[in-house]
Order: C-alpha cells, then sequence, then structure tokens
C-alpha cells in the first residue's frame, strides 16, 4: 500500500501527470459552461502567466517568476503623455464599486469598476474593506509622493504581475477591466497628497 | 410552519398544552429574530460597528437554533422536500421513493454523509443533487436539460424542487460525519480533477477558488471567508449545506454556491450537475472529511 502510495506521489510531482491533469481541467470547464456565449471562450481558457501560476500554487520558481515578469511587463500601455495621475475623487467611486464582468452585468449599465475596496483598506472613512490585499492606506504619503512610485503604481495596477508575478490581483489593464483613464484615477486615490487615503480624512 | 412544529413536537416527544404552546412561542420568538438579521443586513450601511452587530445578532439567533434546532427556517424546505420525495409525478406518475442514493433505493437516513459517491448505473461519481436530478429523470421520466437551464432560484424565491428534496435528505444525516470514502479509481480521478479545478485560475479577473479561499482569517469587503484549502476549516463550514442564509431569508444549495461563486469569478453560468462541479463538491467534501454535517444550516 505505501509502495503504491509513493509511486501516486512521485506520479504526482511529474509534469506529464500535471499536463494530464490540467487537460481534463480544460475538457472539464469546457463542458461546465455550456451557456457562454462564443466570445467568452477565453474565459474558460488560462492563458500561459495563469497555467504557470496555477500549478505553482502561485510560488513560481525564480526563473519562472523573471519569465512572468517579463512578460507581462510588455503588455502595459502607457499614457501617451505620460500623466499617470487622474482625478481621485473618480477614483474613490471606481475602488467603491464591483461592477462589470458578470454575467448579469450585460448590456453594461455603467463603467466597470475596480473593487479595489473588496480586498484593499483605503480611506479611513470607508471601513468595510477586505483584506486579501495589503493595506493601501497613507500609500503615497509613505512612498514620499515620488514620481518615480507614481509610475510604478499605475504599472501594479495595470499589470500586478509585472511586479509581483502570481499575485492574486486581477490585470485590471492588460485584461480590459479598466482603461487608461480609469487607471490613472486610481493611481490619483492612492498617489495625489490631496487623496483622503493620505490626508487621513 | 405548522409541520416543523408537528416535527419537532413528534422529535421530542413533547405532547402536552405548556410545552407546544411554549415551542411555539419560541419558534415565533427565533423568526422575530431572523427578520430583525435580515432587515438589520438589508439596510445596514457599509460599517464596521453595524456589521459587528449584525454578526452578535446573527451569532444570537444561532445559539437559539442551537438550543431549539428544529425552528431553524431551513427546516421549512426539508419539510417541503421530504414531501416532494412521496409525491408521484412526471410522465411516469412516480415518486423519488425508489431513488438509490448509494445506500440502496428508498434509503435516506446517512445517505448524504457518504456522498459524492461513485454510481456504477451511471458510470459517474455524483454528488447529492446531481444524483437527484438522475432520479427525477428516470423515476419521473423529468428532463434534466430542461432542469438545468433554470436550475436555482432567482433572489426572493424559495429553493428549487431539487434543492428541497437536497435539504431533506441532508438534513438526514445531521449529526453524522462526512465519510465519503472516494477511494475508487473513479473517485480518485474526480478528486485529483476538483484539487486542480480550485486552483486553476481564468476568465478577465484571473480569479481560482484558492484566490479567496488559501488563506486564513481574510475576508473580502466585511464577509469572512473560509480556508477551504485546510482541512480543519474546510470541515467546520462545508457540512452546513445546504443551508438557510439569512441575508436572503432562502435556503442554498452547494452547487447554488459554487453557481454563485463563479459569477462572482466573471464565469459563465455554471451547468448544474456538470463534471467539473461535482469534483469540486467532491474535492471540498474530502477536505470536510470527519466534519460534522449541520445541515440545513445557517449562514449569513
Amino acid at each position: 500500500m505505501h509502495f503504491i502510495l509513493a509511486i501516486a506521489f512521485a506520479l504526482a510531482a511529474t509534469p506529464a501527470f500535471a499536463q494530464q491533469n490540467s487537460a481534463a481541467a480544460d475538457t472539464a470547464v469546457k463542458a461546465a459552461f455550456p451557456a457562454a456565449p462564443a466570445d467568452w471562450a477565453p474565459r474558460l481558457t488560462s492563458d500561459e502567466t495563469m497555467q504557470q501560476c496555477s500549478a505553482s500554487r502561485n510560488s513560481p520558481s525564480k526563473d519562472v517568476a523573471q519569465a512572468i515578469q517579463k512578460r507581462e511587463q510588455a503588455t502595459i500601455v502607457y499614457p501617451p503623455d505620460n500623466n499617470f495621475m487622474g482625478d481621485w475623487q473618480k477614483g474613490e467611486r471606481l475602488a467603491q464599486s464591483g461592477y462589470g464582468l458578470r454575467f448579469t452585468d450585460y448590456p453594461p449599465r455603467q463603467a466597470n469598476g475596480g473593487n479595489c475596496y473588496a480586498c484593499h483598506q483605503l480611506t479611513k472613512a470607508e471601513v468595510s474593506y477586505g483584506t486579501l490585499g495589503p493595506s493601501l492606506s497613507e500609500y503615497g504619503k509613505l512612498r514620499d509622493f515620488k514620481p518615480d512610485a507614481v509610475k510604478a503604481t499605475y504599472e501594479k495596477i495595470y499589470n500586478s504581475h509585472a511586479a509581483f508575478p502570481c499575485s492574486t490581483m486581477p490585470r485590471l489593464g492588460a485584461n480590459k477591466i479598466l482603461t487608461i483613464e480609469q487607471i490613472k484615477d486610481a493611481v490619483a486615490l492612492l498617489m495625489s497628497p490631496e487623496s483622503p487615503v493620505n490626508t487621513g480624512k | 410552519m405548522q409541520q416543523t412544529g408537528l416535527r419537532a413536537a413528534g422529535r421530542s416527544g413533547a405532547s402536552n398544552t405548556t410545552t407546544e404552546s411554549r415551542r411555539i412561542f419560541r419558534e415565533a420568538q427565533v423568526r422575530r429574530l431572523g427578520l430583525f438579521v435580515a432587515l438589520a443586513i438589508a439596510l445596514a450601511p457599509a460599517a464596521l460597528a453595524q456589521d459587528a452587530e449584525t454578526e452578535k445578532a446573527i451569532e444570537k439567533y444561532r445559539a437559539m437554533l442551537r438550543e431549539d434546532p428544529w425552528s431553524n427556517p431551513g427546516f421549512l424546505d426539508a419539510d417541503r422536500g421530504e414531501a416532494l420525495w412521496t409525491t408521484k409525478g412526471g410522465p411516469k406518475n412516480a415518486s423519488f421513493e425508489q431513488c438509490d442514493l448509494g445506500k440502496g433505493p428508498g434509503k435516506v437516513e446517512g445517505a448524504f454523509a457518504e456522498l459524492p459517491r461513485y454510481f456504477a448505473d451511471t458510470n459517474r461519481v455524483m454528488d447529492l443533487e446531481t444524483r437527484l436530478l438522475w432520479c427525477r429523470e428516470t423515476l419521473q421520466g423529468l428532463s434534466t436539460a430542461d432542469y438545468v437551464k433554470r436550475p436555482h432560484p432567482g433572489s426572493g424565491a424559495p429553493v428549487k424542487e431539487i434543492g428541497a428534496i437536497a435539504t431533506y435528505v441532508a438534513s438526514k444525516s445531521a449529526g453524522q460525519k462526512f465519510a465519503a470514502k472516494l477511494d475508487a479509481p473513479q473517485e480518485r480521478e474526480v478528486l485529483a480533477l476538483g484539487e486542480t479545478l480550485f486552483n486553476r485560475r481564468s476568465g478577465p479577473f484571473d480569479f481560482a477558488c484558492a484566490t479567496c479561499h488559501a488563506n486564513s482569517g481574510l475576508r473580502i469587503r466585511l464577509q469572512g471567508l473560509p480556508w477551504l484549502a485546510e482541512k480543519k476549516e474546510a470541515s467546520k463550514v462545508v457540512g452546513e449545506w445546504p443551508a438557510y442564509r439569512v441575508s436572503t431569508t432562502h435556503v442554498m444549495t452547494m452547487q447554488h454556491r459554487l453557481f454563485d461563486c463563479y459569477w462572482q469569478m466573471r464565469m459563465p453560468e455554471l451547468q448544474m450537475g456538470s463534471d467539473a462541479s461535482v469534483a469540486l463538491i467532491a474535492f471540498l467534501t474530502k477536505q470536510a472529511e470527519g466534519g460534522e454535517i449541520a445541515a440545513p444550516g445557517l449562514k449569513r
């Protein structure tokens, strides 16, 4: 019995077995969502980055992590004028909103939200925040409002994996959840000295 | 309500009027508190203090239910399910009474504790709801394909037929421990699939079940998230489904729970009874092995 178990574990650890498992999962997922409209087909599959993250339980090896960072960094589209800061008040509204991309959200009735508060603490006033992500309270203040940090914030929101490979955070820009303008508004919420995230109001 | 009352009386052996009226009073009390909790949730501004109040109220509600478990409103659906189990229907004018949930035709007691399992007659591993759909089709002659077009109730509506029967069947394993063996080759394959799916990231948000359920003590907004990748936490919560949800004042089943998770994950509508849904339920049940079944449970 132990011998069989040992073989099973050895097998489970081989890439071939993992591949077989993930092929079975692809088939099962395809069959599990028969109501999906044709243009939703990409939602059922995982791209290379997600495959690597799923297979490593989000702890990729150093090499894989570097490959992911490089690949995801390349997806980032920057604002044409290199101005990364929008309107923090609009940023606060989209941080509150979880609207968008659910099958009940079609046809769209409003802009997609970023749903930041689902996982992050931001302003002091909003006490209903999640803890899946780190607290972003005083985010800009802690970074001395430096221009480099403003750009890095834009990049993290656009594609979190460029900074943190296998981050749990959605690739809000790369996956077209938020527009460039919306991401700038979210950057302002985090990085503007007037934003309540930094004033503590 | 009357049905619940009759059953409660039967269970405790209480037949004299004093006990009966005390029990009715207590049930009314529990229902009023339930209404308060539901209202508190519906009206709650997103505020921590309010939320703590709501949590406290739900905890008080749970404590009252522990004293008198039969006053959980979920039992109304269990009763409805029990009636549906014995009601003839469909083109074949048959009831569910010959349905084999794994322990032989008509054997309901303890059946849920051993599900999901491999069934030779369908050559498939099936969870409770998927098996009930199959019984409905084979015994009553009613189409599963039609049922799964709208398998779950809309908001404000009570749990549908299969969900009510599932609540009844699950309640007949309450107090027992999850003991699905899941060791047959077909079952092991389904378990492996379930684990892969639990960790598989996809969709525009790149979410997997593990995105929210692979750590302890975390929350979305103020809603706590169970750590389902860990056996100890999984065994505390999985056995509470199907559960009466105070926020909707209705019972929700495990298949519906997964459907809702995938909705939030920005995935399409999860097909009830699909292999993926069965595999995830098998994985969760295995994670909860040894945990006590407390269905219908009470959820926010």
